[in-house]
């Protein structure tokens, strides 16, 4: 702009946008691969015009003299500031710069962007996770201690070497009694699941790459056949693939049935043809990132093969309601889905609710207590992420999960009902990277299961979002790491065999720090759920709400 | 850590008998308290086997409060064993006025009812008696029921006895359990201290259970009003015994498998696959993690021992025909039963259940991967 030129409103300068790119002229051999490869466009060819002074001998003029001013022109790379094309700081031009000469940096502060992604009236819409920076307080999950260590009334365990069987249950367990009067009866009696605590999350077949769907089954599958660790992935809403439905490896994945129901043709249509049942159903009736609103998938990812598997043309968004439509109460409805998924597979496999964490989850979850077919409960805290959503919803809405959990909890305990229906936690663990310290005190909150989804996009595929505000874009198909995208020109960075080879490494290196936890708490034999006893808190007012020990 | 001693006998026995055998064990507890469990008794209180027997610690308030609460009921004392005691106890044992057993006639409105009603009642008649010595601390109240005697005191478990003459003909039992030392990992209380009693059931145990606050949570919440307690991280064993006797209908030999459920690949192969799992999932809250060892009295008068899946704490059975001992230690056995094939010692691992019923002729030993013998 010129000096004396005008402004728009959403004229902006480098310094307002979020993220600023750093570039060093010396160092850039301009061989254009960071402009290539920006998923946003925000890199363009800049010619820069450039003033020399320089002062001419003046004792002895000449004509020859050189003049006083020189022009001359250098090429580079320059920011967009357009709104549209802003930087969103995925780094992905530091990645590929043969040269380490251009990186982007967060503004130091808050950016003058935010006030103008909504043009044409559009709300700025992203995916990713809640961006609450709280990494240097630690977040209330990263706050819990153990500090009940056994020492000399009981031995501490050997976490390397002993004996120790880390295992949950998925399903609705019946009191003793009545589970021996039913195994005396030969009475039907709920499936139950023998799994591991830490849950793959749903992450949808379209909002996840089929290269990292792939990968991620594949070291799901590895971990159950070759390493003996029962991991359960969910499906998320989008169905499965055609051949998965039919294979052996289909016991190790839950499906979820959401209110789009978006891929259940074709799962019904597999039924038959099922050699195996799946692990369980999960009913999405509301997601930790975006609750009270329904699932989706912008148009930019609904590529052939996905608009196939959820059987609905391609090129078109597609926005789940926030309800099931056909849910109008949960005495009744809701019971009644529960079981009609129980009737498809003759009731051999478990079905569960999942809601987003909410003030009402004790209403909801009262009222499975009563209702005998409910197989779990999953609650996802408002630090759950997503492909796609309202900044607004992901920023605003939700409840988090510790508190709503251990509530959850301590009503099942009063009302003699605790682990009967197992409480699935999700949505903030490993936030800041510590999945086995937050996934304990989940577990010793009440949790008889964790669910995990961004901690293995990032372990596992290399996403580069952060509590920053950092990339985001998943929700229209320009991953730079290929890992949401459903353009084969972009996922095919991603390597499905790299990516299950790094599951099968989170998950191992996850056990071991598990059990570097509950060794030191003297616990081996069984999951410490529930043992709030172990955990304590250096915050009066989050010791009291959830019922632990206060420490300082 | 603390320290436990069993003995069962054909001839009933003085209660210093084990108290010896815990002074020689003493190295390995701190002297902070004892506690006793007598049951199928010698002595005039043998003799009305149906009786009810309250043991308890009374002041004389206490005392004055709890003749007009029996008598509200309809109880009559039937035979009173005074305990006198010197006027000063010895160091660190706390002054009291009555130690107090005593054996009541069924109030005649009891006559005809169900046994199970009646031991209901005897159970909520303890518990009211709890909760009025607890509200005025006049009582400490141990056990009520036919052919129990319980005591408990803070102190040396030798010097207690010896203070409180415990080697009296009318304290002769065939079945003696005693422990030594109080609990310390909570608030000194003597209702921390082993054994623990419910229902003609009892239990004590050496270690510390780590999974107590779940198990104690599950208890709390099954609606049963003996359910209570747990000043001590052991009384849940006690409870999880009864719950598998009582709210199960399951035999002893299933007790480990509620609280140590063998591992999946034991289980495979197991002829009761099927039900072990179902006890494994719906028993999971009560899993116990140890490190403990368990000896406990059940109400046919049979003595049992059994350990953890880690197996960290010693434990011992040995004896010969006619008398057997469970013991912390070898040096107890030792003390107690000299005369016995050592060879025949056993000491119980993370499958065994070690079991000497009322005929006290053998040990018997089952493992959870037996068969397991189902009520029928």
């Amino acid at each position: 702009m010129l000096s004396n030129g005008f402004t728009t409103p959403s004229s902006l300068s480098v310094k307002d946008l979020p993220w600023q790119i750093r570039w060093e002229k010396d160092k850039c051999s301009l061989c254009g691969r960071c402009a290539a490869v920006c998923p946003v466009h925000t890199l363009e060819l800049g010619v820069f015009r450039k003033r020399l002074v320089s002062t001419p001998d003046l004792s002895q003029p000449t004509p020859d003299s050189p003049p006083a001013t020189v022009y001359q022109t250098y090429q580079g790379i320059r920011q967009k500031t357009d709104p549209a094309y802003a930087c969103v700081g995925c780094a992905t031009c530091s990645l590929v710069c043969p040269n380490d000469c251009i990186m982007p940096f967060r503004t130091d502060e808050t950016d003058k962007f935010r006030f103008h992604v909504n043009r044409g009236g559009q709300a700025r819409n992203r995916g990713g996770r809640r961006n609450a920076p709280d990494a240097a307080q630690g977040g209330l999950l990263d706050q819990i201690k153990f500090p009940r260590i056994s020492m000399l009334t009981d031995p501490a365990l050997d976490a390397g070497r002993h004996e120790f069987e880390l295992r949950s249950l998925l399903g609705r367990i019946l009191p003793p009694e009545e589970s021996l009067k039913f195994f005396h009866e030969q009475g039907w009696t709920p499936p139950v699941r023998e799994i591991y605590p830490l849950m793959i999350g749903g992450m949808s077949f379209g909002a996840l790459s089929p290269n990292m769907w792939e990968g991620i089954q594949m070291g799901v599958s590895y971990l159950n056949e070759e390493m003996g660790m029962p991991v359960r992935i969910c499906t998320g809403e989008g169905g499965c693939p055609p051949r998965l439905l039919r294979s052996r490896f289909l016991k190790y994945v839950i499906l979820q049935i959401a209110s789009g129901y978006f891929g259940w043709d074709e799962i019904i249509h597999a039924l038959p043809h099922m050699k195996e049942d799946p692990c369980a159903v999960e009913i999405k009736y509301g997601q930790g990132a975006k609750p009270g609103d329904g699932g989706l998938l912008m148009w930019y990812k609904v590529n052939k093969l996905i608009a196939a598997i959820r059987g609905v043309p391609a090129g078109v968004s597609l926005p789940s309601p926030p309800t099931h439509q056909t849910k109008y109460s949960i005495e009744e409805a809701v019971a009644k889905m529960i079981q009609s998924m129980y009737m498809a597979w003759g009731f051999r496999v478990p079905v569960y609710p999942k809601i987003s964490g909410t003030s009402t989850a004790l209403a909801v979850l009262n009222n499975l207590t009563r209702n005998p077919y409910a197989g779990a409960l999953a609650i996802d805290g408002e630090d759950g992420g997503t492909g796609a959503a309202y900044a607004v919803s992901m920023d605003h809405m939700g409840h988090p999960i510790a508190s709503n959990l251990r509530d959850c909890y301590l009503n099942l305990v009063k009302l003699g009902r605790q682990n009967e229906i197992p409480l699935i936690a999700g949505g903030g663990a490993g936030k800041n990277g510590k999945l086995a310290a937050n996934a304990a005190a989940l577990i010793m909150l009440g949790a008889s299961v964790v669910q995990t989804g961004k901690y293995i996009m990032q372990a596992a595929a290399g996403c580069v979002g952060s509590e920053a505000d950092r990339c985001n874009i998943c929700n229209i198909g320009l991953c730079p790491k290929g890992i949401t995208s459903q353009d084969s020109r972009i996922y095919r960075r991603l390597d499905p065999e790299k990516v299950a080879e790094r599951v099968v490494d989170v998950y191992l290196s996850f056990d071991t720090e598990l059990k570097k936890i509950v060794a030191p708490l003297g616990r081996s034999t069984s999951l410490p759920i529930g043992m709030s006893d172990a955990l304590a808190i250096n915050d009066k007012a989050a010791a009291e709400r959830l019922d632990i020990d206060y420490v300082v | 850590m603390c320290r436990l001693f069993a003995l069962t006998s054909e001839e009933p026995q003085s209660p210093m008998m084990a108290v010896r055998a815990l002074d020689v064990m003493r190295e390995g507890h701190d002297g902070s308290g004892v506690g006793l469990f007598l049951s199928d008794l010698g002595g005039p209180l043998g003799e009305m086997k149906g009786a009810p027997i309250l043991s308890g610690i009374f002041s004389n308030e206490g005392m004055k409060r709890l003749d007009q609460f029996m008598i509200g009921i309809g109880f009559m004392t039937k035979y009173k064993m005074s305990i006198k005691i010197p006027k000063s106890p010895p160091p660190g044992v706390p002054k009291r006025d009555v130690y107090l057993i005593r054996a009541y006639e069924y109030p005649e409105t009891w006559e005809g009812l169900s046994q199970e009603e009646l031991d209901y009642r005897l159970l909520m008649t303890r518990l009211q008696l709890r909760q009025m010595g607890e509200e005025g601390g006049d009582m400490i109240i141990y056990s009520f029921w036919p052919d129990v005697i319980m005591l408990k005191e803070l102190g040396d478990p030798l010097t207690v006895a010896e203070y409180l003459q415990l080697d009296r003909k009318e304290l002769q039992a065939r079945v003696i359990m005693a422990q030594g030392r109080q609990n310390t990992n909570y608030a000194i209380n003597l209702y921390a201290c082993h054994p623990f009693f419910l229902q003609g059931i009892a239990s004590m145990t050496n270690g510390e259970n780590t999974a107590f606050v779940p198990i104690r949570e599950f208890l709390s919440s099954r609606g049963f009003p003996g359910y209570m307690g747990y000043q001590s991280d052991s009384e849940v064993f006690t409870h999880i015994l009864h719950f598998t006797l009582h709210r199960l209908g399951l035999g002893i030999e299933a007790y480990k498998h509620i609280i140590t459920p063998l591992q999946d690949e034991d289980l495979k192969g197991h002829p009761q696959e099927g039900l072990l799992k179902t006890l494994k999932q719906s028993c999971r809250r009560l899993i116990i993690d140890g490190p403990n060892c368990v000896i406990g009295c059940l109400p046919d008068k049979s003595l049992f021992m059994v350990q953890d899946r880690k197996k960290l704490r010693p434990g011992v059975v040995g004896g010969r025909p006619g008398l057997y001992a469970f013991s912390s230690e070898i040096c107890g056995l030792d003390a107690t039963i000299p005369q016995r094939n050592k060879n025949e010692d056993f000491q119980p691992m993370h499958l065994d259940t070690a079991l000497v019923d009322s005929e006290r002729l053998e040990v018997k030993i089952c493992s959870q991967m037996d068969s397991l013998p189902l009520p029928h």
